[in-house]
């Protein structure tokens, strides 16, 4: 058993005027690998403290927080890898809603406006549509996003226009539908995003592929779309 | 009290799998339709889901639908209702097609068509060899396919409820559905929810066992409201465990992961399931595996320090097959197992699963209840799909990839069965009942008030121990008796429940006790299903019934080919007959199950 020190950003509005860090440790045995397991045991001890979880393996994307200054997933952090106290806050530039909790509906909203969905005019065919293996390999690297957020929220151009930015999430499923063979509104995604601020306010600063948890590469993604912008105005 | 009242044609309570299946349905239909999640509808478990669907598709080798059926009654060791389970199988190649064309992005052969592996159980030509008819997207299938389903009902403009959480269900004198209450999480206020027609797809409940591939999410809600208004249960005696949970983590590694040609191995390295299942070996039935390898360990042949776990290997295949089609099971293996499977092999048990059992339905999705002599009488307005229903397709035993096939076929027919009887229905909705609401609030009333309670966190423990204990991979007489005392005790303490946050703002704690609340419901009827149930069929297997040449690996046919329906009311058991009758071909005859 060892005991562990964490200072915990909290906020009830309910209750509490305005946030304040808590300072609480916990004794954890040698199978609660993961910042998550810890979590749980911690609320076993302080009912009130407020994070959402899932599947507790990475692909649900509930947990997203930031962890010592960096964003991740709790349920895939290794509590080895983190320096004591290990200071817990809500992920950056979204309104908290309680403790670790925030609003997500922004985030969300810049996903729904690419038109997150294949668009395919032609009458369904009997059966499957085709697509050959290279193709289906282009989607690698995008269809897995689990959509946690954080990228978006460790994005200064998201913090700074989350109405306007779509960020680097919303741009990577702008991409897989761009790179879907089967897709047939390439124009109409393209026009979508062509706009000093949608696609244009991305500077390339990478921190969105640094905190991936799913390790996907948001700003490769945003630079082929930019590619294929260019190559349609030629 | 006032309580706030939507009025909506239809209410589906969850957005997995099911529940998006079925919505897409009434949206694209017109209904006004209202879907409610604990959590964003792609943080729902489905998204876990990882080795494939399964279609007779045929792509890669010569598939037909009738073998499908065959090795799914085979699979159910014959506790499956056969109308459904042609129902299903026939239907798998639309419902797979309609998915592809929602924008799947299934991993491709080189012809273009959709990629297939072999999977357990699933063979061709009545039961001969394995056969690839498991449709998959790399070892992602959950993910990409929920995904896909969402985004097809943004298409769609499904309105979607997300961090609402169903509280109980409404039904009036008569016995019909007329909605849910339900309670805003972000708020804390309970809400009802007014409809025509309302489906359950809340998914399962393996959170009632400690060791469980599921999500913390998974409680049985559905399972629970039911239960309390007075609908019975189905089969809850049989669980699934899977063979390869990650040892002490319980995550899961794909049986997939084995139809790419994974190997099971005990501690002097043998490959085992060779003695136990000389044709389909690694690849039999996950009961079948299961019980192997929880042989293995208790006869002493486990591997590690303590003896207690088995090692599934794939040191053999090329790192670049695994690569590519097992992604994602290395970077469990890595995370969960500290182990990179390219070079070590890695530490398994059988891990709670499945839930065969649930809320009984037919094949067009509507719920069933015994009414006067008749055991199928449908209760108005109300439909259940997915893990939480029982059709019954999976009997004693499911099939890997045979879930998300059940997700796609009967969320489909449970949302077109509801928008023809919604069709049908006069205009206006019936009379809410004045004490709608009341079960609701007096449970948060009673919640809110309580002093020197029991603590969650230690009651669901003491009840998940108990499961794991006594209603495991294997079932013991004394156990099981001893255990359903033991659930009535843990339910006393669940009853007397306290948490100290006493917050209206996202209280995660007293989510977490209602959620309790619906666990202690399906572990009771698990524990007493089981202790009535004195044979061995599929997944339930007891050590008084036992291989004799009358009932062959115990199961009595004579006896026990029949449904159980436990009841929370008095904690009773009654049973319906087996549907032996197939909607078109001949039934499947019993027989002996053997891989
Ligand atoms: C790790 C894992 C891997 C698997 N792999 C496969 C596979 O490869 N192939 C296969 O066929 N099957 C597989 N299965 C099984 C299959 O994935 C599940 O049975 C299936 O996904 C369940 O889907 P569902 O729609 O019924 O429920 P879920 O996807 O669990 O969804 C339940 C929904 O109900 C909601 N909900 C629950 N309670 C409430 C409430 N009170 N109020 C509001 N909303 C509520 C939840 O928020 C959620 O949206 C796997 C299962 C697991 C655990
Ligand atoms: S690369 Fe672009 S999207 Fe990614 S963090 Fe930087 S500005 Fe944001
Ligand atoms: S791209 Fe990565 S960090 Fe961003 S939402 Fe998707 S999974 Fe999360
Ligand atoms: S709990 Fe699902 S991603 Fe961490």
């Amino acid at each position: 058993m060892a005991t562990v020190k964490f200072s915990i950003y909290r906020y009830d509005p309910d209750k509490d005027d305005k946030p304040y860090m808590q300072d609480i440790s916990v004794e954890l045995e040698p199978i609660d690998r993961k910042l998550l397991d810890a979590m749980v045991k911690l609320k076993a001890k302080d009912d009130s403290l407020a994070f959402r979880r899932s599947c507790r393996e990475g692909v649900c994307g509930s947990d997203a927080m930031n962890i010592n200054g960096k964003n991740g997933l709790a349920c895939l952090t290794d509590m080895d890898s983190l320096a004591q106290p290990i200071v817990l806050r809500p992920l950056p530039g979204l309104p908290v809603v309680r403790d670790l909790i925030v609003d997500m509906t922004q985030f969300f909203k810049q996903y729904h406006s690419i038109k997150p969905y294949l668009i395919n005019n032609d009458p369904a065919p009997e059966r499957e549509r085709l697509q050959s293996p290279e193709d289906r390999e282009e989607l690698n690297g995008l269809y897995e996003c689990i959509l946690c957020a954080c990228c978006s929220t460790s994005c200064p151009s998201f913090w700074w226009n989350p109405d306007k930015f779509v960020g680097p999430a919303g741009l990577l499923a702008a991409y897989r539908f761009l790179a879907d063979t089967r897709d047939q509104a390439t124009n109409e995604r393209l026009d979508n995003l062509e706009d000093p601020y949608r696609l244009f306010r991305c500077h390339s600063i990478m921190n969105c592929v640094d905190v991936c948890p799913k390790g996907l590469n948001p700003t490769k993604a945003i630079g082929k779309i930019k590619d294929m912008m260019v190559r349609r105005a030629v | 009290m006032n309580i706030p009242v939507h009025k909506y044609d239809a209410v589906i309570v969850g957005a997995g799998g099911a529940g998006l299946r079925a919505a897409i349905q009434l949206s694209e239909a017109g209904l006004k339709t209202a879907v409610l999640s604990k959590v964003f509808p792609t943080r729902s478990h489905t998204v876990a889901a990882q080795g494939g669907v399964a279609a007779s598709l045929g792509n890669s080798e010569e598939d037909h639908w009738h073998w499908h059926m065959y090795d799914t009654v085979k699979g159910s060791d014959w506790l499956g209702d056969q109308d459904a389970i042609e129902f299903m199988c026939r239907k798998a190649n639309e419902v797979v097609v309609e998915l592809e064309h929602y924008g799947m992005p299934f991993d491709r052969l080189d012809n273009g068509k959709i990629y297939q592996r072999p999977f357990g159980g699933h063979m061709s030509n009545f039961g001969e060899r394995p056969v690839r008819r498991s449709c998959a997207a790399a070892d992602r299938t959950g993910h990409a396919m929920l995904h896909a389903m969402y985004q097809r009902n943004v298409k769609a403009n499904t309105q979607f409820f997300v961090e609402w959480m169903a509280l109980d269900l409404i039904r009036d004198v008569d016995g019909t559905v007329l909605g849910v209450t339900a309670m805003e999480m972000e708020t804390g206020e309970i809400h009802i929810f007014h409809a025509k027609a309302t489906l359950f797809a809340t998914g399962g409940a393996g959170r009632i066992f400690h060791s469980s591939t599921n999500a913390f999410i998974n409680t049985g809600d559905g399972l629970g409201m039911a239960a309390r208004a007075g609908i019975p249960l189905e089969d809850m005696e049989f669980w699934q465990f899977h063979p390869t949970g990650v040892a002490g983590a319980g995550v899961l590694i794909t049986e997939g992961v084995r139809g790419e040609g994974g190997i099971l191995r005990n501690s002097s390295g043998e490959r085992f399931m060779e003695r136990y299942a000389p044709n389909a070996k690694d690849l039999a039935s996950r009961d079948v595996v299961s019980r192997a390898m929880a042989t293995e360990i208790k006869e002493g042949r486990g591997c590690g320090p303590n003896k207690d776990y088995v090692l599934l290997d794939i040191t053999h295949l090329e790192p670049a097959t695994i690569m590519k089609r097992l992604p994602g099971i290395r970077e469990i293996a890595i995370q969960f197992a500290g182990v990179d499977p390219i070079k070590t092999p890695i530490p398994v048990v059988p891990t709670c699963h499945y839930q065969m059992g649930g809320i009984p339905t037919n094949y067009s999705g509507r719920v069933v209840i015994p009414q006067g002599g008749d055991y199928n009488v449908p209760v108005m307005g109300f439909y259940a799909a997915g893990e939480c229903a029982c059709a019954s397709v999976h009997g004693a035993n499911r099939l890997g990839t045979n879930s998300l096939l059940d997700l796609l076929v009967f969320g489909k027919s449970s949302g077109e069965t509801m928008v023809d009887d919604i069709k049908a229905m006069p205009a206006s909705h019936r009379e809410l009942p004045k004490d709608a609401a009341d079960l609701s609030l007096a449970r948060i009333a009673r919640l809110d008030g309580q002093k020197s309670g029991e603590n969650v966190h230690e009651v669901r423990l003491a009840m998940q121990r108990t499961m794991q204990g006594h209603a495991g991979v294997f079932r013991f007489k004394n156990l099981l008796a001893e255990g359903v005392e033991m659930i009535s005790q843990v339910e006393e303490r669940v009853k007397r429940t306290e948490i100290k946050d006493k917050s209206q703002v996202w209280n995660t704690a007293r989510t977490e006790a209602l959620e309790l609340e619906n666990l202690i419901e399906v572990a009771k009827a698990t524990m007493v299903s089981a202790n009535g149930r004195t044979e061995s069929r599929g997944a339930h297997v007891r050590d008084d019934a036992v291989d004799t040449p009358e009932h062959p690996d115990g199961r009595n046919d004579q006896e026990w080919l029949k449904h159980t329906l436990w009841f929370r009311d008095g904690n009773r058991l009654d049973y319906k007959p087996v549907n032996m009758k197939p909607l078109t071909v001949e039934t499947i005859a019993l027989k002996k199950r053997a891989y």
